[in-house]
């Protein structure tokens, strides 16, 4: 039986999953599951390494979650979905499960869902029955946190990045775009604004208390006072608890800015990052610089970039959303992107050298790395 | 009454493309479809009661919005959507 990992890659049409053998040279793609249907995000369980969850809807049904435990083979949908509450005041309903993160260690069947628009949602029995944590949906400032009702990115807003601290489960991040960085330290049950150093660029006082748009937020689970973020307006690293953010961006190279969707960090290194910029000039193409792709990786904590391109195409307008770039636990650690057209990207030695190990599938929403007890038949 | 089921909802039916429910409006009939085919409903009207945008729920030959619109036995009802979306 094979060792090697496996990737859950979610698209605008369906699921797959791609295994690799222990040397992660050969990899084996499943048939579509859920074909047609739009995927957000598929997630192992690495508490238990057997439950996966599936968020995802159609152009017209409305959103759910399914959950397999023996790797897509069978799937059971979720006997209460995420929703908000009937009867809500602000009359919401949620369009989509964007989002989905695994609790705290200790709180094993718990889960996080993030919605569009901005709703956080959480499980107890492993995603069969969900209620809106009412801490967060039935905030007194989530209107003016979330823009309510205005709609402020293209796919509409959504709620995405829940971070776990791991020292406390009740000690919880998230990210909204639009909307800033938030924090609770009671479970959920308060939160505040975290965006202090941040930019917003596209309001007139560009440093304001939230409006922000980070596009991924990441804690380093060896260093959990240490997050970055790939934000709309830069990336930023924070050290707790000071809580404002440092420009690291401002060291990547002047003709690549520091614009994109995703960043990932080293699972045993919490100076080592990788981002995958993209052109936010004039319209914002939101594809590689200048048509040249590559991956920056830091190894300093952003105090400087190096660029990795090798095996990449020379000339190519890629798009990598901010659920589809992941890293395995490997030494050393693969990385691995999938593009809005259709291709995903390796490198088993840290972005050293890229490899294309899948193309022609739909637009690829998310790629996340598991490591199933059971490997795919 | 028979429901007519589109093809995108009939994995909640054993694909079966006509099945049989009950209620005096179509918002009772949708719960007792609900009842019988679990996670149904949710998949066309949302959270605050309201059908989902493109789906459609046609009483005999007429389109109908509100789901507290009477039906009657003899009634035939269908559900459709507008697949759009390339």
């Amino acid at each position: 039986m094979s060792s090697g990992p496996v990737l859950l890659i979610g698209t605008r049409k369906g699921a797959w999953l791609l295994t690799g053998d222990a040397q992660r040279g050969a990899w084996t793609e499943t048939e579509p599951m859920f074909l047609g249907h739009i995927v957000h995000h598929a997630v192992l369980d690495p508490r238990d390494q057997r439950t996966m969850l599936l968020a995802t809807r159609t152009g017209h049904l409305g959103p759910t979650v399914f959950r397999s435990v023996d790797l897509g083979q069978s799937w059971t949908e979720a006997a209460r979905p995420p929703a908000f509450a009937a009867g809500d005041p602000l009359e919401r309903s949620l369009r989509a499960v964007f989002w989905l993160s695994p609790g705290h260690a200790d709180e094993p069947g718990v889960w996080y869902a993030g919605g569009s628009p901005q709703g956080l949602f959480r499980t107890e029995d492993g995603g069969d029955t969900w209620v809106p944590v009412a801490g967060w949906n039935d905030h007194a400032r989530w209107a003016d946190w979330a823009e309510w009702p205005e709609e402020g990115t293209p796919d509409g807003s959504m709620l995405h990045s829940v971070c776990i601290d791991p020292r406390d489960s009740g000690h919880l991040y998230l990210g909204l775009s639009g909307g800033g960085v938030f924090e609770s330290v009671d479970g959920g049950a308060d939160w505040a604004p975290l965006n202090a150093g941040s930019l917003a660029l596209f309001f007139p006082d560009p440093e304001p208390e939230y409006g922000h748009d980070p596009h991924c937020v990441r804690l380093h689970p060896l260093q959990p006072d240490r997050l970055y973020q790939q934000n709309h307006c830069g990336i930023y690293r924070m050290d707790r608890p000071d809580a404002r953010w440092i420009r690291i961006g401002d060291n990547m190279p002047e003709e690549i800015g520091d614009i994109g969707f995703p960043i990932e960090l080293h699972p045993r290194d919490p100076d080592t990052a990788w981002v995958f910029p993209m052109d936010g000039t004039d319209v914002w193409p939101r594809t590689s610089p200048d048509g040249r792709p590559a991956v920056y990786v830091t190894r300093d904590a952003g105090e400087s970039w190096s660029r990795q391109d090798a095996g990449l195409p020379e000339r190519a307008w890629l798009t990598v959303k901010r659920q589809a770039m992941t890293l395995d636990d490997r030494d050393p650690v693969g990385v691995y992107f999938g593009t809005t057209s259709g291709e995903l990207w390796a490198s088993t030695d840290e972005g050293e050298r890229w490899t294309m190990i899948a193309s022609h599938l739909p637009e690829i929403y998310s790629v996340e790395f598991a490591d199933p007890v059971d490997r795919p038949s | 009454m028979n429901v007519r089921i589109p093809s995108p909802l009939r994995s909640y039916t054993d694909q079966r493309a006509v099945v049989e429910a009950e209620g005096s409006t179509v918002g009772a009939l949708l719960v007792d479809l609900d009842d019988h085919h679990p996670g149904l409903r949710f998949r066309m009207v949302d959270e605050q009661g309201r059908l989902r945008p493109h789906m459609k729920v046609f009483v005999n030959a007429d389109m109908v919005r509100d789901l507290e619109t009477p039906v009657s036995r003899g009634d035939e009802i269908t559900i459709m959507q507008a697949l759009s979306g390339g």
